[in-house]
């Protein structure tokens, strides 16, 4: 198994006649991700050919799905455009949406997670993610599949290329699913989320979390880890050097007073057990350590 | 700034004085005569505690008003140096209350933060004081409708006189919040005056800027003469570049693997005479020749810079883009490339990425094998260089 994403996940692409869309779409149908439709209401009906494979476009979601029984959406829309698209996705009452779009307005983010919650059926990831993959079974959005194959340790983190720095740190060791749930204030899908996944998971032994600077969801996590996960968990948070005040790169990533900060984070974590790296390679030796005792 | 939120606050009918913008304190002069002579003088700064800080002066004419202005324009504030103040007219204050809108990142919604006991910061009163600090949670989906606005105001007890007039202010505060995409918008003090009236006296507003898109005039109220000029220069070419006060100059893809780099270089500048980064600078997936010039032109013109440590993962960028972004970027920037390069090159074709720059082995360049590696190499480099 896997969380979230599996070798069953039938995927489209909102999106997906546009240059990331499609760039992006190729990259996941070379990983082995079944995708079976594009949404884009101007090109209903026609369809788009990757080295071979056909993929038809349909006006909607719910076309979509009931013409091709897909239950994850990848979204490539832009930001003036997201919301609407999130809400059509929930509205088709589709199992996983994976929003790769930066910089979509925190008010649209927060009313798009609402109703995503009020419908009750729909999980987002993101925004502002590289999405996640179950390496070997599904690829579902710019994650890199060739860094390295399956395995059984799970990876959760607000960073993009730190999730593929760890991934390939850990390479020898393999991943069931890395999942990168965005650096923006309001995401869709969390740490606490992930770990509750994973914990359930019978094929993830153990947990690398990656956190940075800004609000307090590795504080949260660390409450969490403390009561509910038995599995191992090693952490590592970026942006000890972070001044205060000045956002670092992700709209989230900020420490405002003495609140945020990458120390509290740490401490936070190491409270409850959880192993905090100093550096990427050094977190990913502690997980090393934990894997090869077990 | 105060003056700034002010007029967001008077476009959606929030009761304001607006008061006059002055950067010259001769024009102190005029602008307390059309209030009246007594005014307040105020600085008009980004952070908090600028009356603790003597950034706040009354004046009892207006020949005061130019003296206040001049011992307080140019004044440093917790780092910001004051360019501007805000000639405005005394008020008469009954009681102060404290009022806010903001993102709850925890609950993934709204919240509004309220008290009677303003004027003061909130959080001293949540310390000292927590039961008179009223927190509400607003759905972004129904947000702040009549009967909301009830539940903050009953929930913040504010007093009966002005139980009316404070439910209609707090849907227009939040107006200004959701029309105008802003992740925060205070207003301390909120005041009653003499005669009844309730006035937002100062306020602070931060809008989002992934939502400029809809807003054509929140553009015009970024102030560059308080951004760093690097920054600045930084923001117009599409850079995402904080500056730091340290002497190993920082370029990488992604934002969490660059502040991970910046750690991992303290880290390694504690061995080499405690060097520090330099900056933080995101180049983001493109690594084109032009992007990785402009990089380097922007760290390059930090004259702290001693050394420059370019650490990229190649996941969707492939390592050979890089390398060749390098190699053309060393050649546009000709001889204003001085300081030494170390580069660390991971993942996507990073074997071809390595072979082009030991092609071209450029005297300036080293490479490295292991981020922590360059990162210590880009300390010793920058720690030799400053001796």
């Amino acid at each position: 198994m896997a969380i979230f994403l599996t070798e069953k996940s039938r995927v489209v692409v909102q999106g997906m006649t546009g240059s990331e869309g499609q760039k992006h779409t190729r990259r996941m149908i070379d990983s082995g991700t079944a995708i079976v439709g594009g949404v884009n209401p101007k090109k209903a009906g026609q369809s788009v050919d990757f080295e071979g494979t056909a993929v038809p476009v349909f006006g909607g979601v719910k076309d979509a799905m009931d013409e091709t029984d897909a239950d994850v959406s990848v979204l490539f829309v832009p930001p003036a455009f997201t919301k609407a698209a999130v809400v059509e996705a929930v509205d088709a009452a589709i199992s996983l949406v994976v929003v790769i779009t930066e910089g979509v307005p925190v008010h649209d983010s927060a009313q798009l997670f609402a109703y995503a919650q009020s419908k009750g059926t729909t999980r987002v990831i993101g925004p502002n993610c590289p999405g996640l993959i179950s390496p070997g079974k599904s690829n579902a959005g710019i994650i890199p599949a060739n860094i390295t194959d399956g395995g059984r340790v799970g990876l959760v983190s607000k960073s993009g290329t730190l999730t593929y720095q760890m991934m390939y740190e850990l390479r020898d060791f393999g991943f069931s699913t890395a999942v990168g749930i965005g650096g923006d204030p309001i995401i869709g899908t969390t740490h606490i989320d992930c770990l509750r996944a994973f914990e359930e998971d019978p094929d993830t032994d153990a947990v690398v979390m990656i956190g940075e600077i800004g609000g307090d969801a590795e504080e949260r996590a660390a409450d969490y880890i403390k009561d509910h996960v038995s599995k191992p968990v090693v952490g590592y948070v970026a942006g000890f050097t972070a001044p205060e005040g000045k956002t670092m790169g992700h709209a989230g990533a900020i420490v405002s007073g003495s609140s945020g900060t990458a120390q509290a984070k740490k401490e936070a974590l190491e409270a409850v057990g959880v192993k905090v790296g100093k550096t990427p390679s050094e977190t990913a030796q502690l997980m090393r350590e934990i894997l090869q005792a077990g | 700034m105060e003056y700034q939120a002010k007029e967001l606050f008077a476009k959606h009918d929030v009761p304001v004085t607006l008061g006059t913008v002055v950067q010259e304190a001769g024009d102190a002069e005029a602008a307390a005569e059309a209030l009246g002579g007594r005014v307040v003088v105020k600085a008009q700064v980004k952070v908090g505690g600028r009356g603790k800080a003597g950034g706040v002066k009354l004046a009892e004419n207006p020949q005061e008003a130019v003296e206040r202005a001049e011992a307080i324009l140019g004044m440093d504030i917790q780092g910001h140096t004051v360019h501007r103040v805000l000639v405005a007219p005394t008020a008469d204050i009954a009681e102060e209350y404290y009022f806010s809108f903001l993102v709850d990142r925890a609950n993934r919604g709204f919240l509004c933060i309220a008290s009677i006991e303003g004027g003061v910061e909130i959080e001293e009163v949540a310390r000292t004081n927590p039961d008179a600090v009223a927190k509400v949670s607003i759905d972004p989906q129904t947000g702040v409708d009549d009967a909301k606005a009830a539940e903050i105001v009953a929930a913040t007890r504010f007093p009966e006189e002005v139980v009316e007039e404070a439910e209609a202010l707090v849907k227009r505060l939040w107006a200004v919040f959701v029309e105008e995409d802003a992740s925060l918008v205070e207003v301390n003090p909120l005041v009653r005056l003499g005669d009844g009236r309730l006035e937002a006296l100062d306020g602070k507003i931060t809008l989002d800027e992934n939502a400029e898109f809809r807003h054509d005039d929140h553009a015009g109220f970024e102030i560059k003469d308080q951004v760093d000029p690097l920054e600045q220069e930084a923001k117009e070419k599409g850079l995402n570049y904080v500056k730091l006060d340290g002497e190993v100059g920082i370029i990488g893809n992604g934002a969490g693997l660059v502040m991970s780099t910046l750690d991992v270089v303290a880290y390694a500048g504690e061995a080499h005479s405690g060097v520090k980064p330099a900056n933080f600078l995101d180049i983001g997936g493109g690594a084109s020749a032009e992007v990785m010039a402009n990089g380097l032109h922007i760290i390059l013109g930090d004259g702290q810079v001693r050394s420059v440590f370019v650490n990229v993962f190649g996941g969707i960028t492939a390592c050979d883009a890089v390398a060749n972004g390098i190699v053309h970027a060393l050649e546009l920037l000709g001889e204003e490339a001085n300081k030494p390069l170390v580069v660390r090159l991971d993942g996507n074709n990073v074997e071809e990425g390595r072979r082009i720059l030991e092609e071209a082995d450029h005297p300036l360049v080293s490479l490295a094998d292991t981020m922590d590696g360059g990162a210590d190499r880009a300390a010793e480099l920058a720690a030799s260089e400053r001796s």
